[in-house]
């Protein structure tokens, strides 16, 4: 117990650091638009291929759940769309940019710390919490909110190519029902969620990292641990915020 | 120069660096030797702030860095290089990048004079046609003499070197040795080397401090070392046969 209020207050001293004044905000930005490139556009292959297929999936199993024949047809495509919107697409790129960017952030800070590499930085007098957190911060609370409407649009698509190909429901049924009833507040209640999911994951991940101590193994360790933390408290976060927001 | 006193640290309840006051001169190599675990790299840290005393003071010439706010030592820290045992460069970034990388966060110069800049340090520690190489593609005498060009590149006052040697041949040991020291005298820096390399002490130590089980052991010149009576430095000094044998020899 001990232990994790002595984690817990760490993390937030870590915090302190990470939003003090930056050395040099011209090397700050040109370090966000990296890690934008590597953690934003680079996970945006896996993001398309993995909402394609849930969204096909969902059409497929919410067309087999609504039976009752007084229901529209349509209503498989309005529930496939706010499926996506409120839970899936946010929740889904949030715990697989944990498992992609979480690991990748954990190892490459915890491989500077056991390599000196962090020491080095303060040595010079770079606050390096800050140097090495900020950008990815940045970078993932940005990024992920577009991942998630990404998602969503590429989830849609995989319900229709569904329709299209395994005759599912009619196209036409599946189009109109995406577009009925449409509230713009459940598009920016998904992504302010990925929003708040992008900044656990950096913050946890780099937590986990730049306080490993040892050599490669622990930084594996420390990785997976991680990976572990911020997909439990993913999860969590979707809880409350769906409670406060949607209650 | 850098004035430590009365400097405790202790891990749980076993004390790491006991009472250690000592002047490390400016314009001078100050070699901190010991054993493994009697506490250099502990005092090393401790004198750059990556690790704090419990008690003592640590001057760097009138100010003293033990009573400092965090900004504070990051502003003096700008007049700090520090060499690490395993050079700590960059790995991501090109040796060019690496050693451009302090001026770039400190300075507004323009690219041009920055590069003039890297390229004289470069060449001053013997590095040529490595500006676009990574880590990785480097030997370890040529990342410790890339590290020593980064940690040179914003001209400090106050260099610090933690094993330099460790995992060099002699011949390329003695090279690293030879060039802290000539940058030591050339810059008149106060510099601080941590070894528990004799070859260094003989070559390099303008002055030497024997660290042992976290005291200071003894203190004096590279050819003080030789004739000392101290027991545990004798220890140390000739720990190996062939000091030994030289010993016997006088």
């Amino acid at each position: 117990m001990h232990k994790w209020f002595a984690n817990i207050g760490r993390y937030f001293l870590m915090l302190k650091s990470v939003f003090s004044k930056p050395e040099r905000i011209s090397i700050y930005y040109r370090q966000t638009i990296r890690e934008i490139e590597s953690h934003g556009i680079g996970s945006i292959g896996i993001v398309a291929v993995i909402s394609v297929f849930v969204g096909a999936a969902i059409t497929i199993q919410t067309d087999f759940n609504i039976e009752n024949p007084w229901l529209p047809r349509y209503i498989i495509g309005v529930t496939v769309r706010d499926s996506l919107l409120l839970e899936f697409s946010s929740t889904m790129v949030g715990l697989v940019i944990a498992g992609k960017s979480g690991s990748s952030i954990a190892s490459e800070i915890g491989m500077m710390r056991v390599t000196e590499q962090i020491d080095a930085l303060e040595v010079m007098g770079i606050n390096a919490a800050a140097f090495l957190v900020l950008p990815k911060l940045i970078a993932l609370v940005i990024f992920l909110p577009i991942l998630c409407a990404l998602s969503v649009a590429v989830g849609l698509l995989g319900g229709y190519l569904v329709c299209l190909i395994g005759d599912v429901i009619p196209v036409s049924d599946y189009i109109y029902g995406i577009q009925y009833v449409f509230y713009p507040y459940y598009l920016a209640y998904a992504m302010f969620k990925a929003a708040c999911y992008g900044f656990l994951i950096t913050t946890i991940a780099s937590y986990f990292g730049y306080h490993v101590e040892g050599g490669a193994v622990q930084v594996g360790r420390s990785s997976t641990r991680a990976v572990v933390i911020s997909s439990i408290l993913i999860l969590m976060t979707d809880l409350i915020l769906t409670n406060i927001i949607l209650h | 120069m850098i004035r430590l006193e009365h400097i405790y640290k202790k891990f749980d309840d076993r004390y790491v660096l006991n009472d250690i006051t000592v002047n490390l001169e400016q314009g001078k190599c100050n070699l901190v030797i010991g054993e493994s675990g009697s506490g250099k790299t502990v005092l090393m840290k401790s004198v750059v702030g990556l690790a704090e005393v419990d008690q003592g003071e640590i001057w760097y010439a009138e100010r003293n860095f033990t009573r400092m706010e965090r900004h504070e030592r990051q502003e003096l820290r700008k007049e700090m290089g520090m060499l690490f045992q395993g050079g700590a460069l960059f790995d991501s970034m090109t040796i060019e990048d690496n050693v451009m990388f302090p001026l770039n966060m400190f300075t507004r110069d323009t690219y041009s004079s920055k590069l003039d800049r890297v390229n004289f340090c470069l060449d001053r520690v013997g590095l040529k046609q490595v500006n676009r190489m990574i880590p990785a593609e480097l030997s370890g005498g040529m990342k410790k003499r890339a590290a020593i060009a980064r940690a040179i590149a914003m001209s400090p006052a106050f260099l610090f070197c933690d094993e330099p040697n460790s995992g060099l041949d002699p011949k390329t040991a003695i090279k690293i040795d030879n060039l802290i020291h000539e940058i030591t005298t050339e810059y008149n820096i106060t510099t601080v080397v941590n070894s528990h390399d004799m070859n260094s002490v003989l070559e390099i130590g303008d002055r030497v401090i024997y660290i042992y089980e976290g005291c200071k052991c003894w203190e004096g010149t590279k050819e003080e070392v030789l004739h000392t009576d101290n027991e545990e430095l004798n220890n140390f000094v000739f720990a190996t046969r062939m000091a030994q044998q030289i010993k016997r020899e006088g």
